[in-house]
């Protein structure tokens, strides 16, 4: 077997993969993070009663799902600054606020349709009970409507998170320095493939554990039992652990 | 249950006989698309008194419930609080439903039970109870979160404060949405059908809430199947059927002398 711990080693604790890593985490976050924003927003147009507001939330959904994730990508670090002449020389516009514009609007597509679900779920009772206490419109969703959905959209949105993660290595393609790039660098000059796919993969499963660990923590907060409340660490790093 | 204290802060005297209405409907017609499920509903509340509504079900006795309750606009009639026309306002001579926030504002003097009971899941019982008094009466937190476990106590429910609904039984869970509504020291408390969800053995413990309240002179509608209750508390049984009121009479009159044949079925049916 043609396999060198050494450089297998040396590359999963270089700076390039650790900085690799920090940009592909730092570009989810962001991304989902506005993406989740941006779901909710649609969906409540959804449910609107003004006609204008529900096709557009449902001619947004159409057009960003349908596009691929890479055509959107390319589109926005390539073409858009073609349309937009002055992004040319603006500074701030470089491949990863591209990647972040792109991967946002593509993932508020999905996340729309995620929160719409949840709305869904949501029993009518909750909102008529809301509304006959006397809660203004605001009031029901702040305090009835968003804890409930928050509950029901955490395990898809953490699928999503993590499909995200992986999504962001399509951002090599318009060269934003992030793990798949730095892996393919590094091949290029060394043809140790095996080595260092295999030092990415390992990055890649120590970021998702990372984030599930976040997400039974999260869940564990949305248990609304009185014992289940107290989150051990231990308990929410491997997702075991008693109440 | 025995109550060491009354439910109620203020004790309502009896009703006077010319004591003006309370609550009033007035003509109320309701349709959802071509279904008219109200039919012009009239009859008025006066303070203290208890009305029982009897009836078979798709009568449009939780329809009526919901439209007194603000919470479905109606297509024609008038609901009345203390004389003050309800859930309409005239704008340019012409009258239009209250916007949402105009109609919460009105919403809040009036106390609605659910069958379900609706307690929001995510909230401790005593979140529950407060949640009203912080979100629509504006009290402060710390205020609030005493005057609520009073009411929890008065219901006989101060050792399940730090429960969730999930964790209470069905009586329990409609014990909290009685004092959930109650806290906001509401006009008149509405009542759909409170006790059709429980298991049979838990029935008593909501009834006995609902029966010290009447006691109390809480203005009470109370949609129901329990014959016992109407003939027991209630001033005033009311028989619905599609969509109207067929018989309206004080509880001896009602089940010992009923003047309609839809009536004498429905008791025949239910006794």
């Amino acid at each position: 077997m043609n396999f060198d711990p050494q450089v297998f080693v040396d590359a999963l604790t270089s700076e390039g993969y650790r900085n690799g890593a920090l940009v592909a985490i730092g570009l989810t976050a962001v991304s989902q993070l506005t993406a989740v924003g941006i779901g909710l927003v649609l969906a409540v147009m959804r449910e609107s009663s003004l006609a204008v507001l529900r096709a557009a939330s449902w001619t947004y959904v159409w057009v960003f799902r349908a596009i691929p994730t890479l055509v959107q990508l390319l589109f926005f670090w390539n073409a858009l600054p073609q349309l937009i002449p002055g992004l040319v020389r603006a500074e701030w516009y470089n491949a990863f606020v591209a990647a972040w514009i792109a991967l946002s609007i593509n993932e508020g597509a999905y996340m729309a349709e995620i929160v719409r679900g949840g709305l869904l779920s949501i029993d009518e009772g909750q909102r008529l009970a809301a509304r006959a206490l006397g809660m203004k419109p605001a009031s029901v969703y702040r305090r009835v409507i968003l804890p409930q959905l928050i509950r029901v959209i955490i395990p898809p949105t953490a699928n999503e998170f993590i499909t995200m993660l992986k999504i962001t290595s399509l951002a090599a393609a318009i060269s934003l320095g992030e793990l798949l790039t730095y892996t393919q660098q590094s091949i290029s000059t060394t043809f140790k493939f095996a080595e260092y796919y295999a030092a990415a993969a390992v990055w890649y499963l120590v970021i998702v554990s990372i984030f599930m660990a976040v997400q039974s923590q999260l869940e564990r907060r949305f248990r609304w039992t009185s014992q289940g409340r107290r989150a051990g660490l231990i308990g929410g790093l491997t997702g075991l652990g008693g109440r | 249950m025995t109550f060491e204290r009354p439910l109620l802060d203020h004790v309502e005297p009896p009703a006077a006989a010319s004591s003006a209405p309370l609550l009033e409907a007035v003509g109320i017609h309701k349709r959802y698309g071509r279904n008219e499920v109200l039919r012009g509903i009239t009859f008025a509340v006066r303070r203290g008194e208890v009305r029982a509504v009897l009836g078979p079900s798709g009568s449009g006795k939780s329809t009526m419930l919901r439209c007194l309750a603000l919470l479905e606009p109606i297509d024609a009639g008038e609901v009345r609080l203390e004389g003050e026309r309800l859930g309409v306002r005239s704008a340019a001579g012409k009258l239009g439903r209250l916007p949402e926030r105009e109609l919460a504002r009105q919403r809040s003097d009036i106390g609605m039970v659910f069958q379900r009971f609706n307690l929001f899941p995510h909230m401790t019982a005593l979140q529950n109870v407060m949640v009203g008094l912080t979100e629509v009466r504006r009290r402060p937190k710390a205020e609030a979160r005493e005057t609520a476990a009073d009411m929890l106590a008065r219901v006989g429910l101060a050792d399940r404060a730090t429960h969730f609904p999930s964790e209470l039984s069905g009586g329990q869970q409609q014990r909290v949405a009685i004092a959930r509504a109650l806290v906001m020291n509401p006009k008149v408390m509405l009542f759909d059908e409170p006790t059709s969800a429980l298991d049979p053995e838990l029935v008593g413990e909501v009834l006995t809430v609902m029966e010290e309240l009447a006691r109390e002179g809480m203005t009470m509608i109370v949609v129901t199947h329990e014959v016992g209750f109407a003939r027991s508390a209630a001033s005033l049984v009311t028989m619905m059927d599609e969509g109207q009121i067929v018989e309206d009479a004080p509880p001896g009159e009602f089940f010992s002398h009923p003047r309609h044949e839809r009536t004498r079925r429905f008791l025949e049916a239910v006794l």
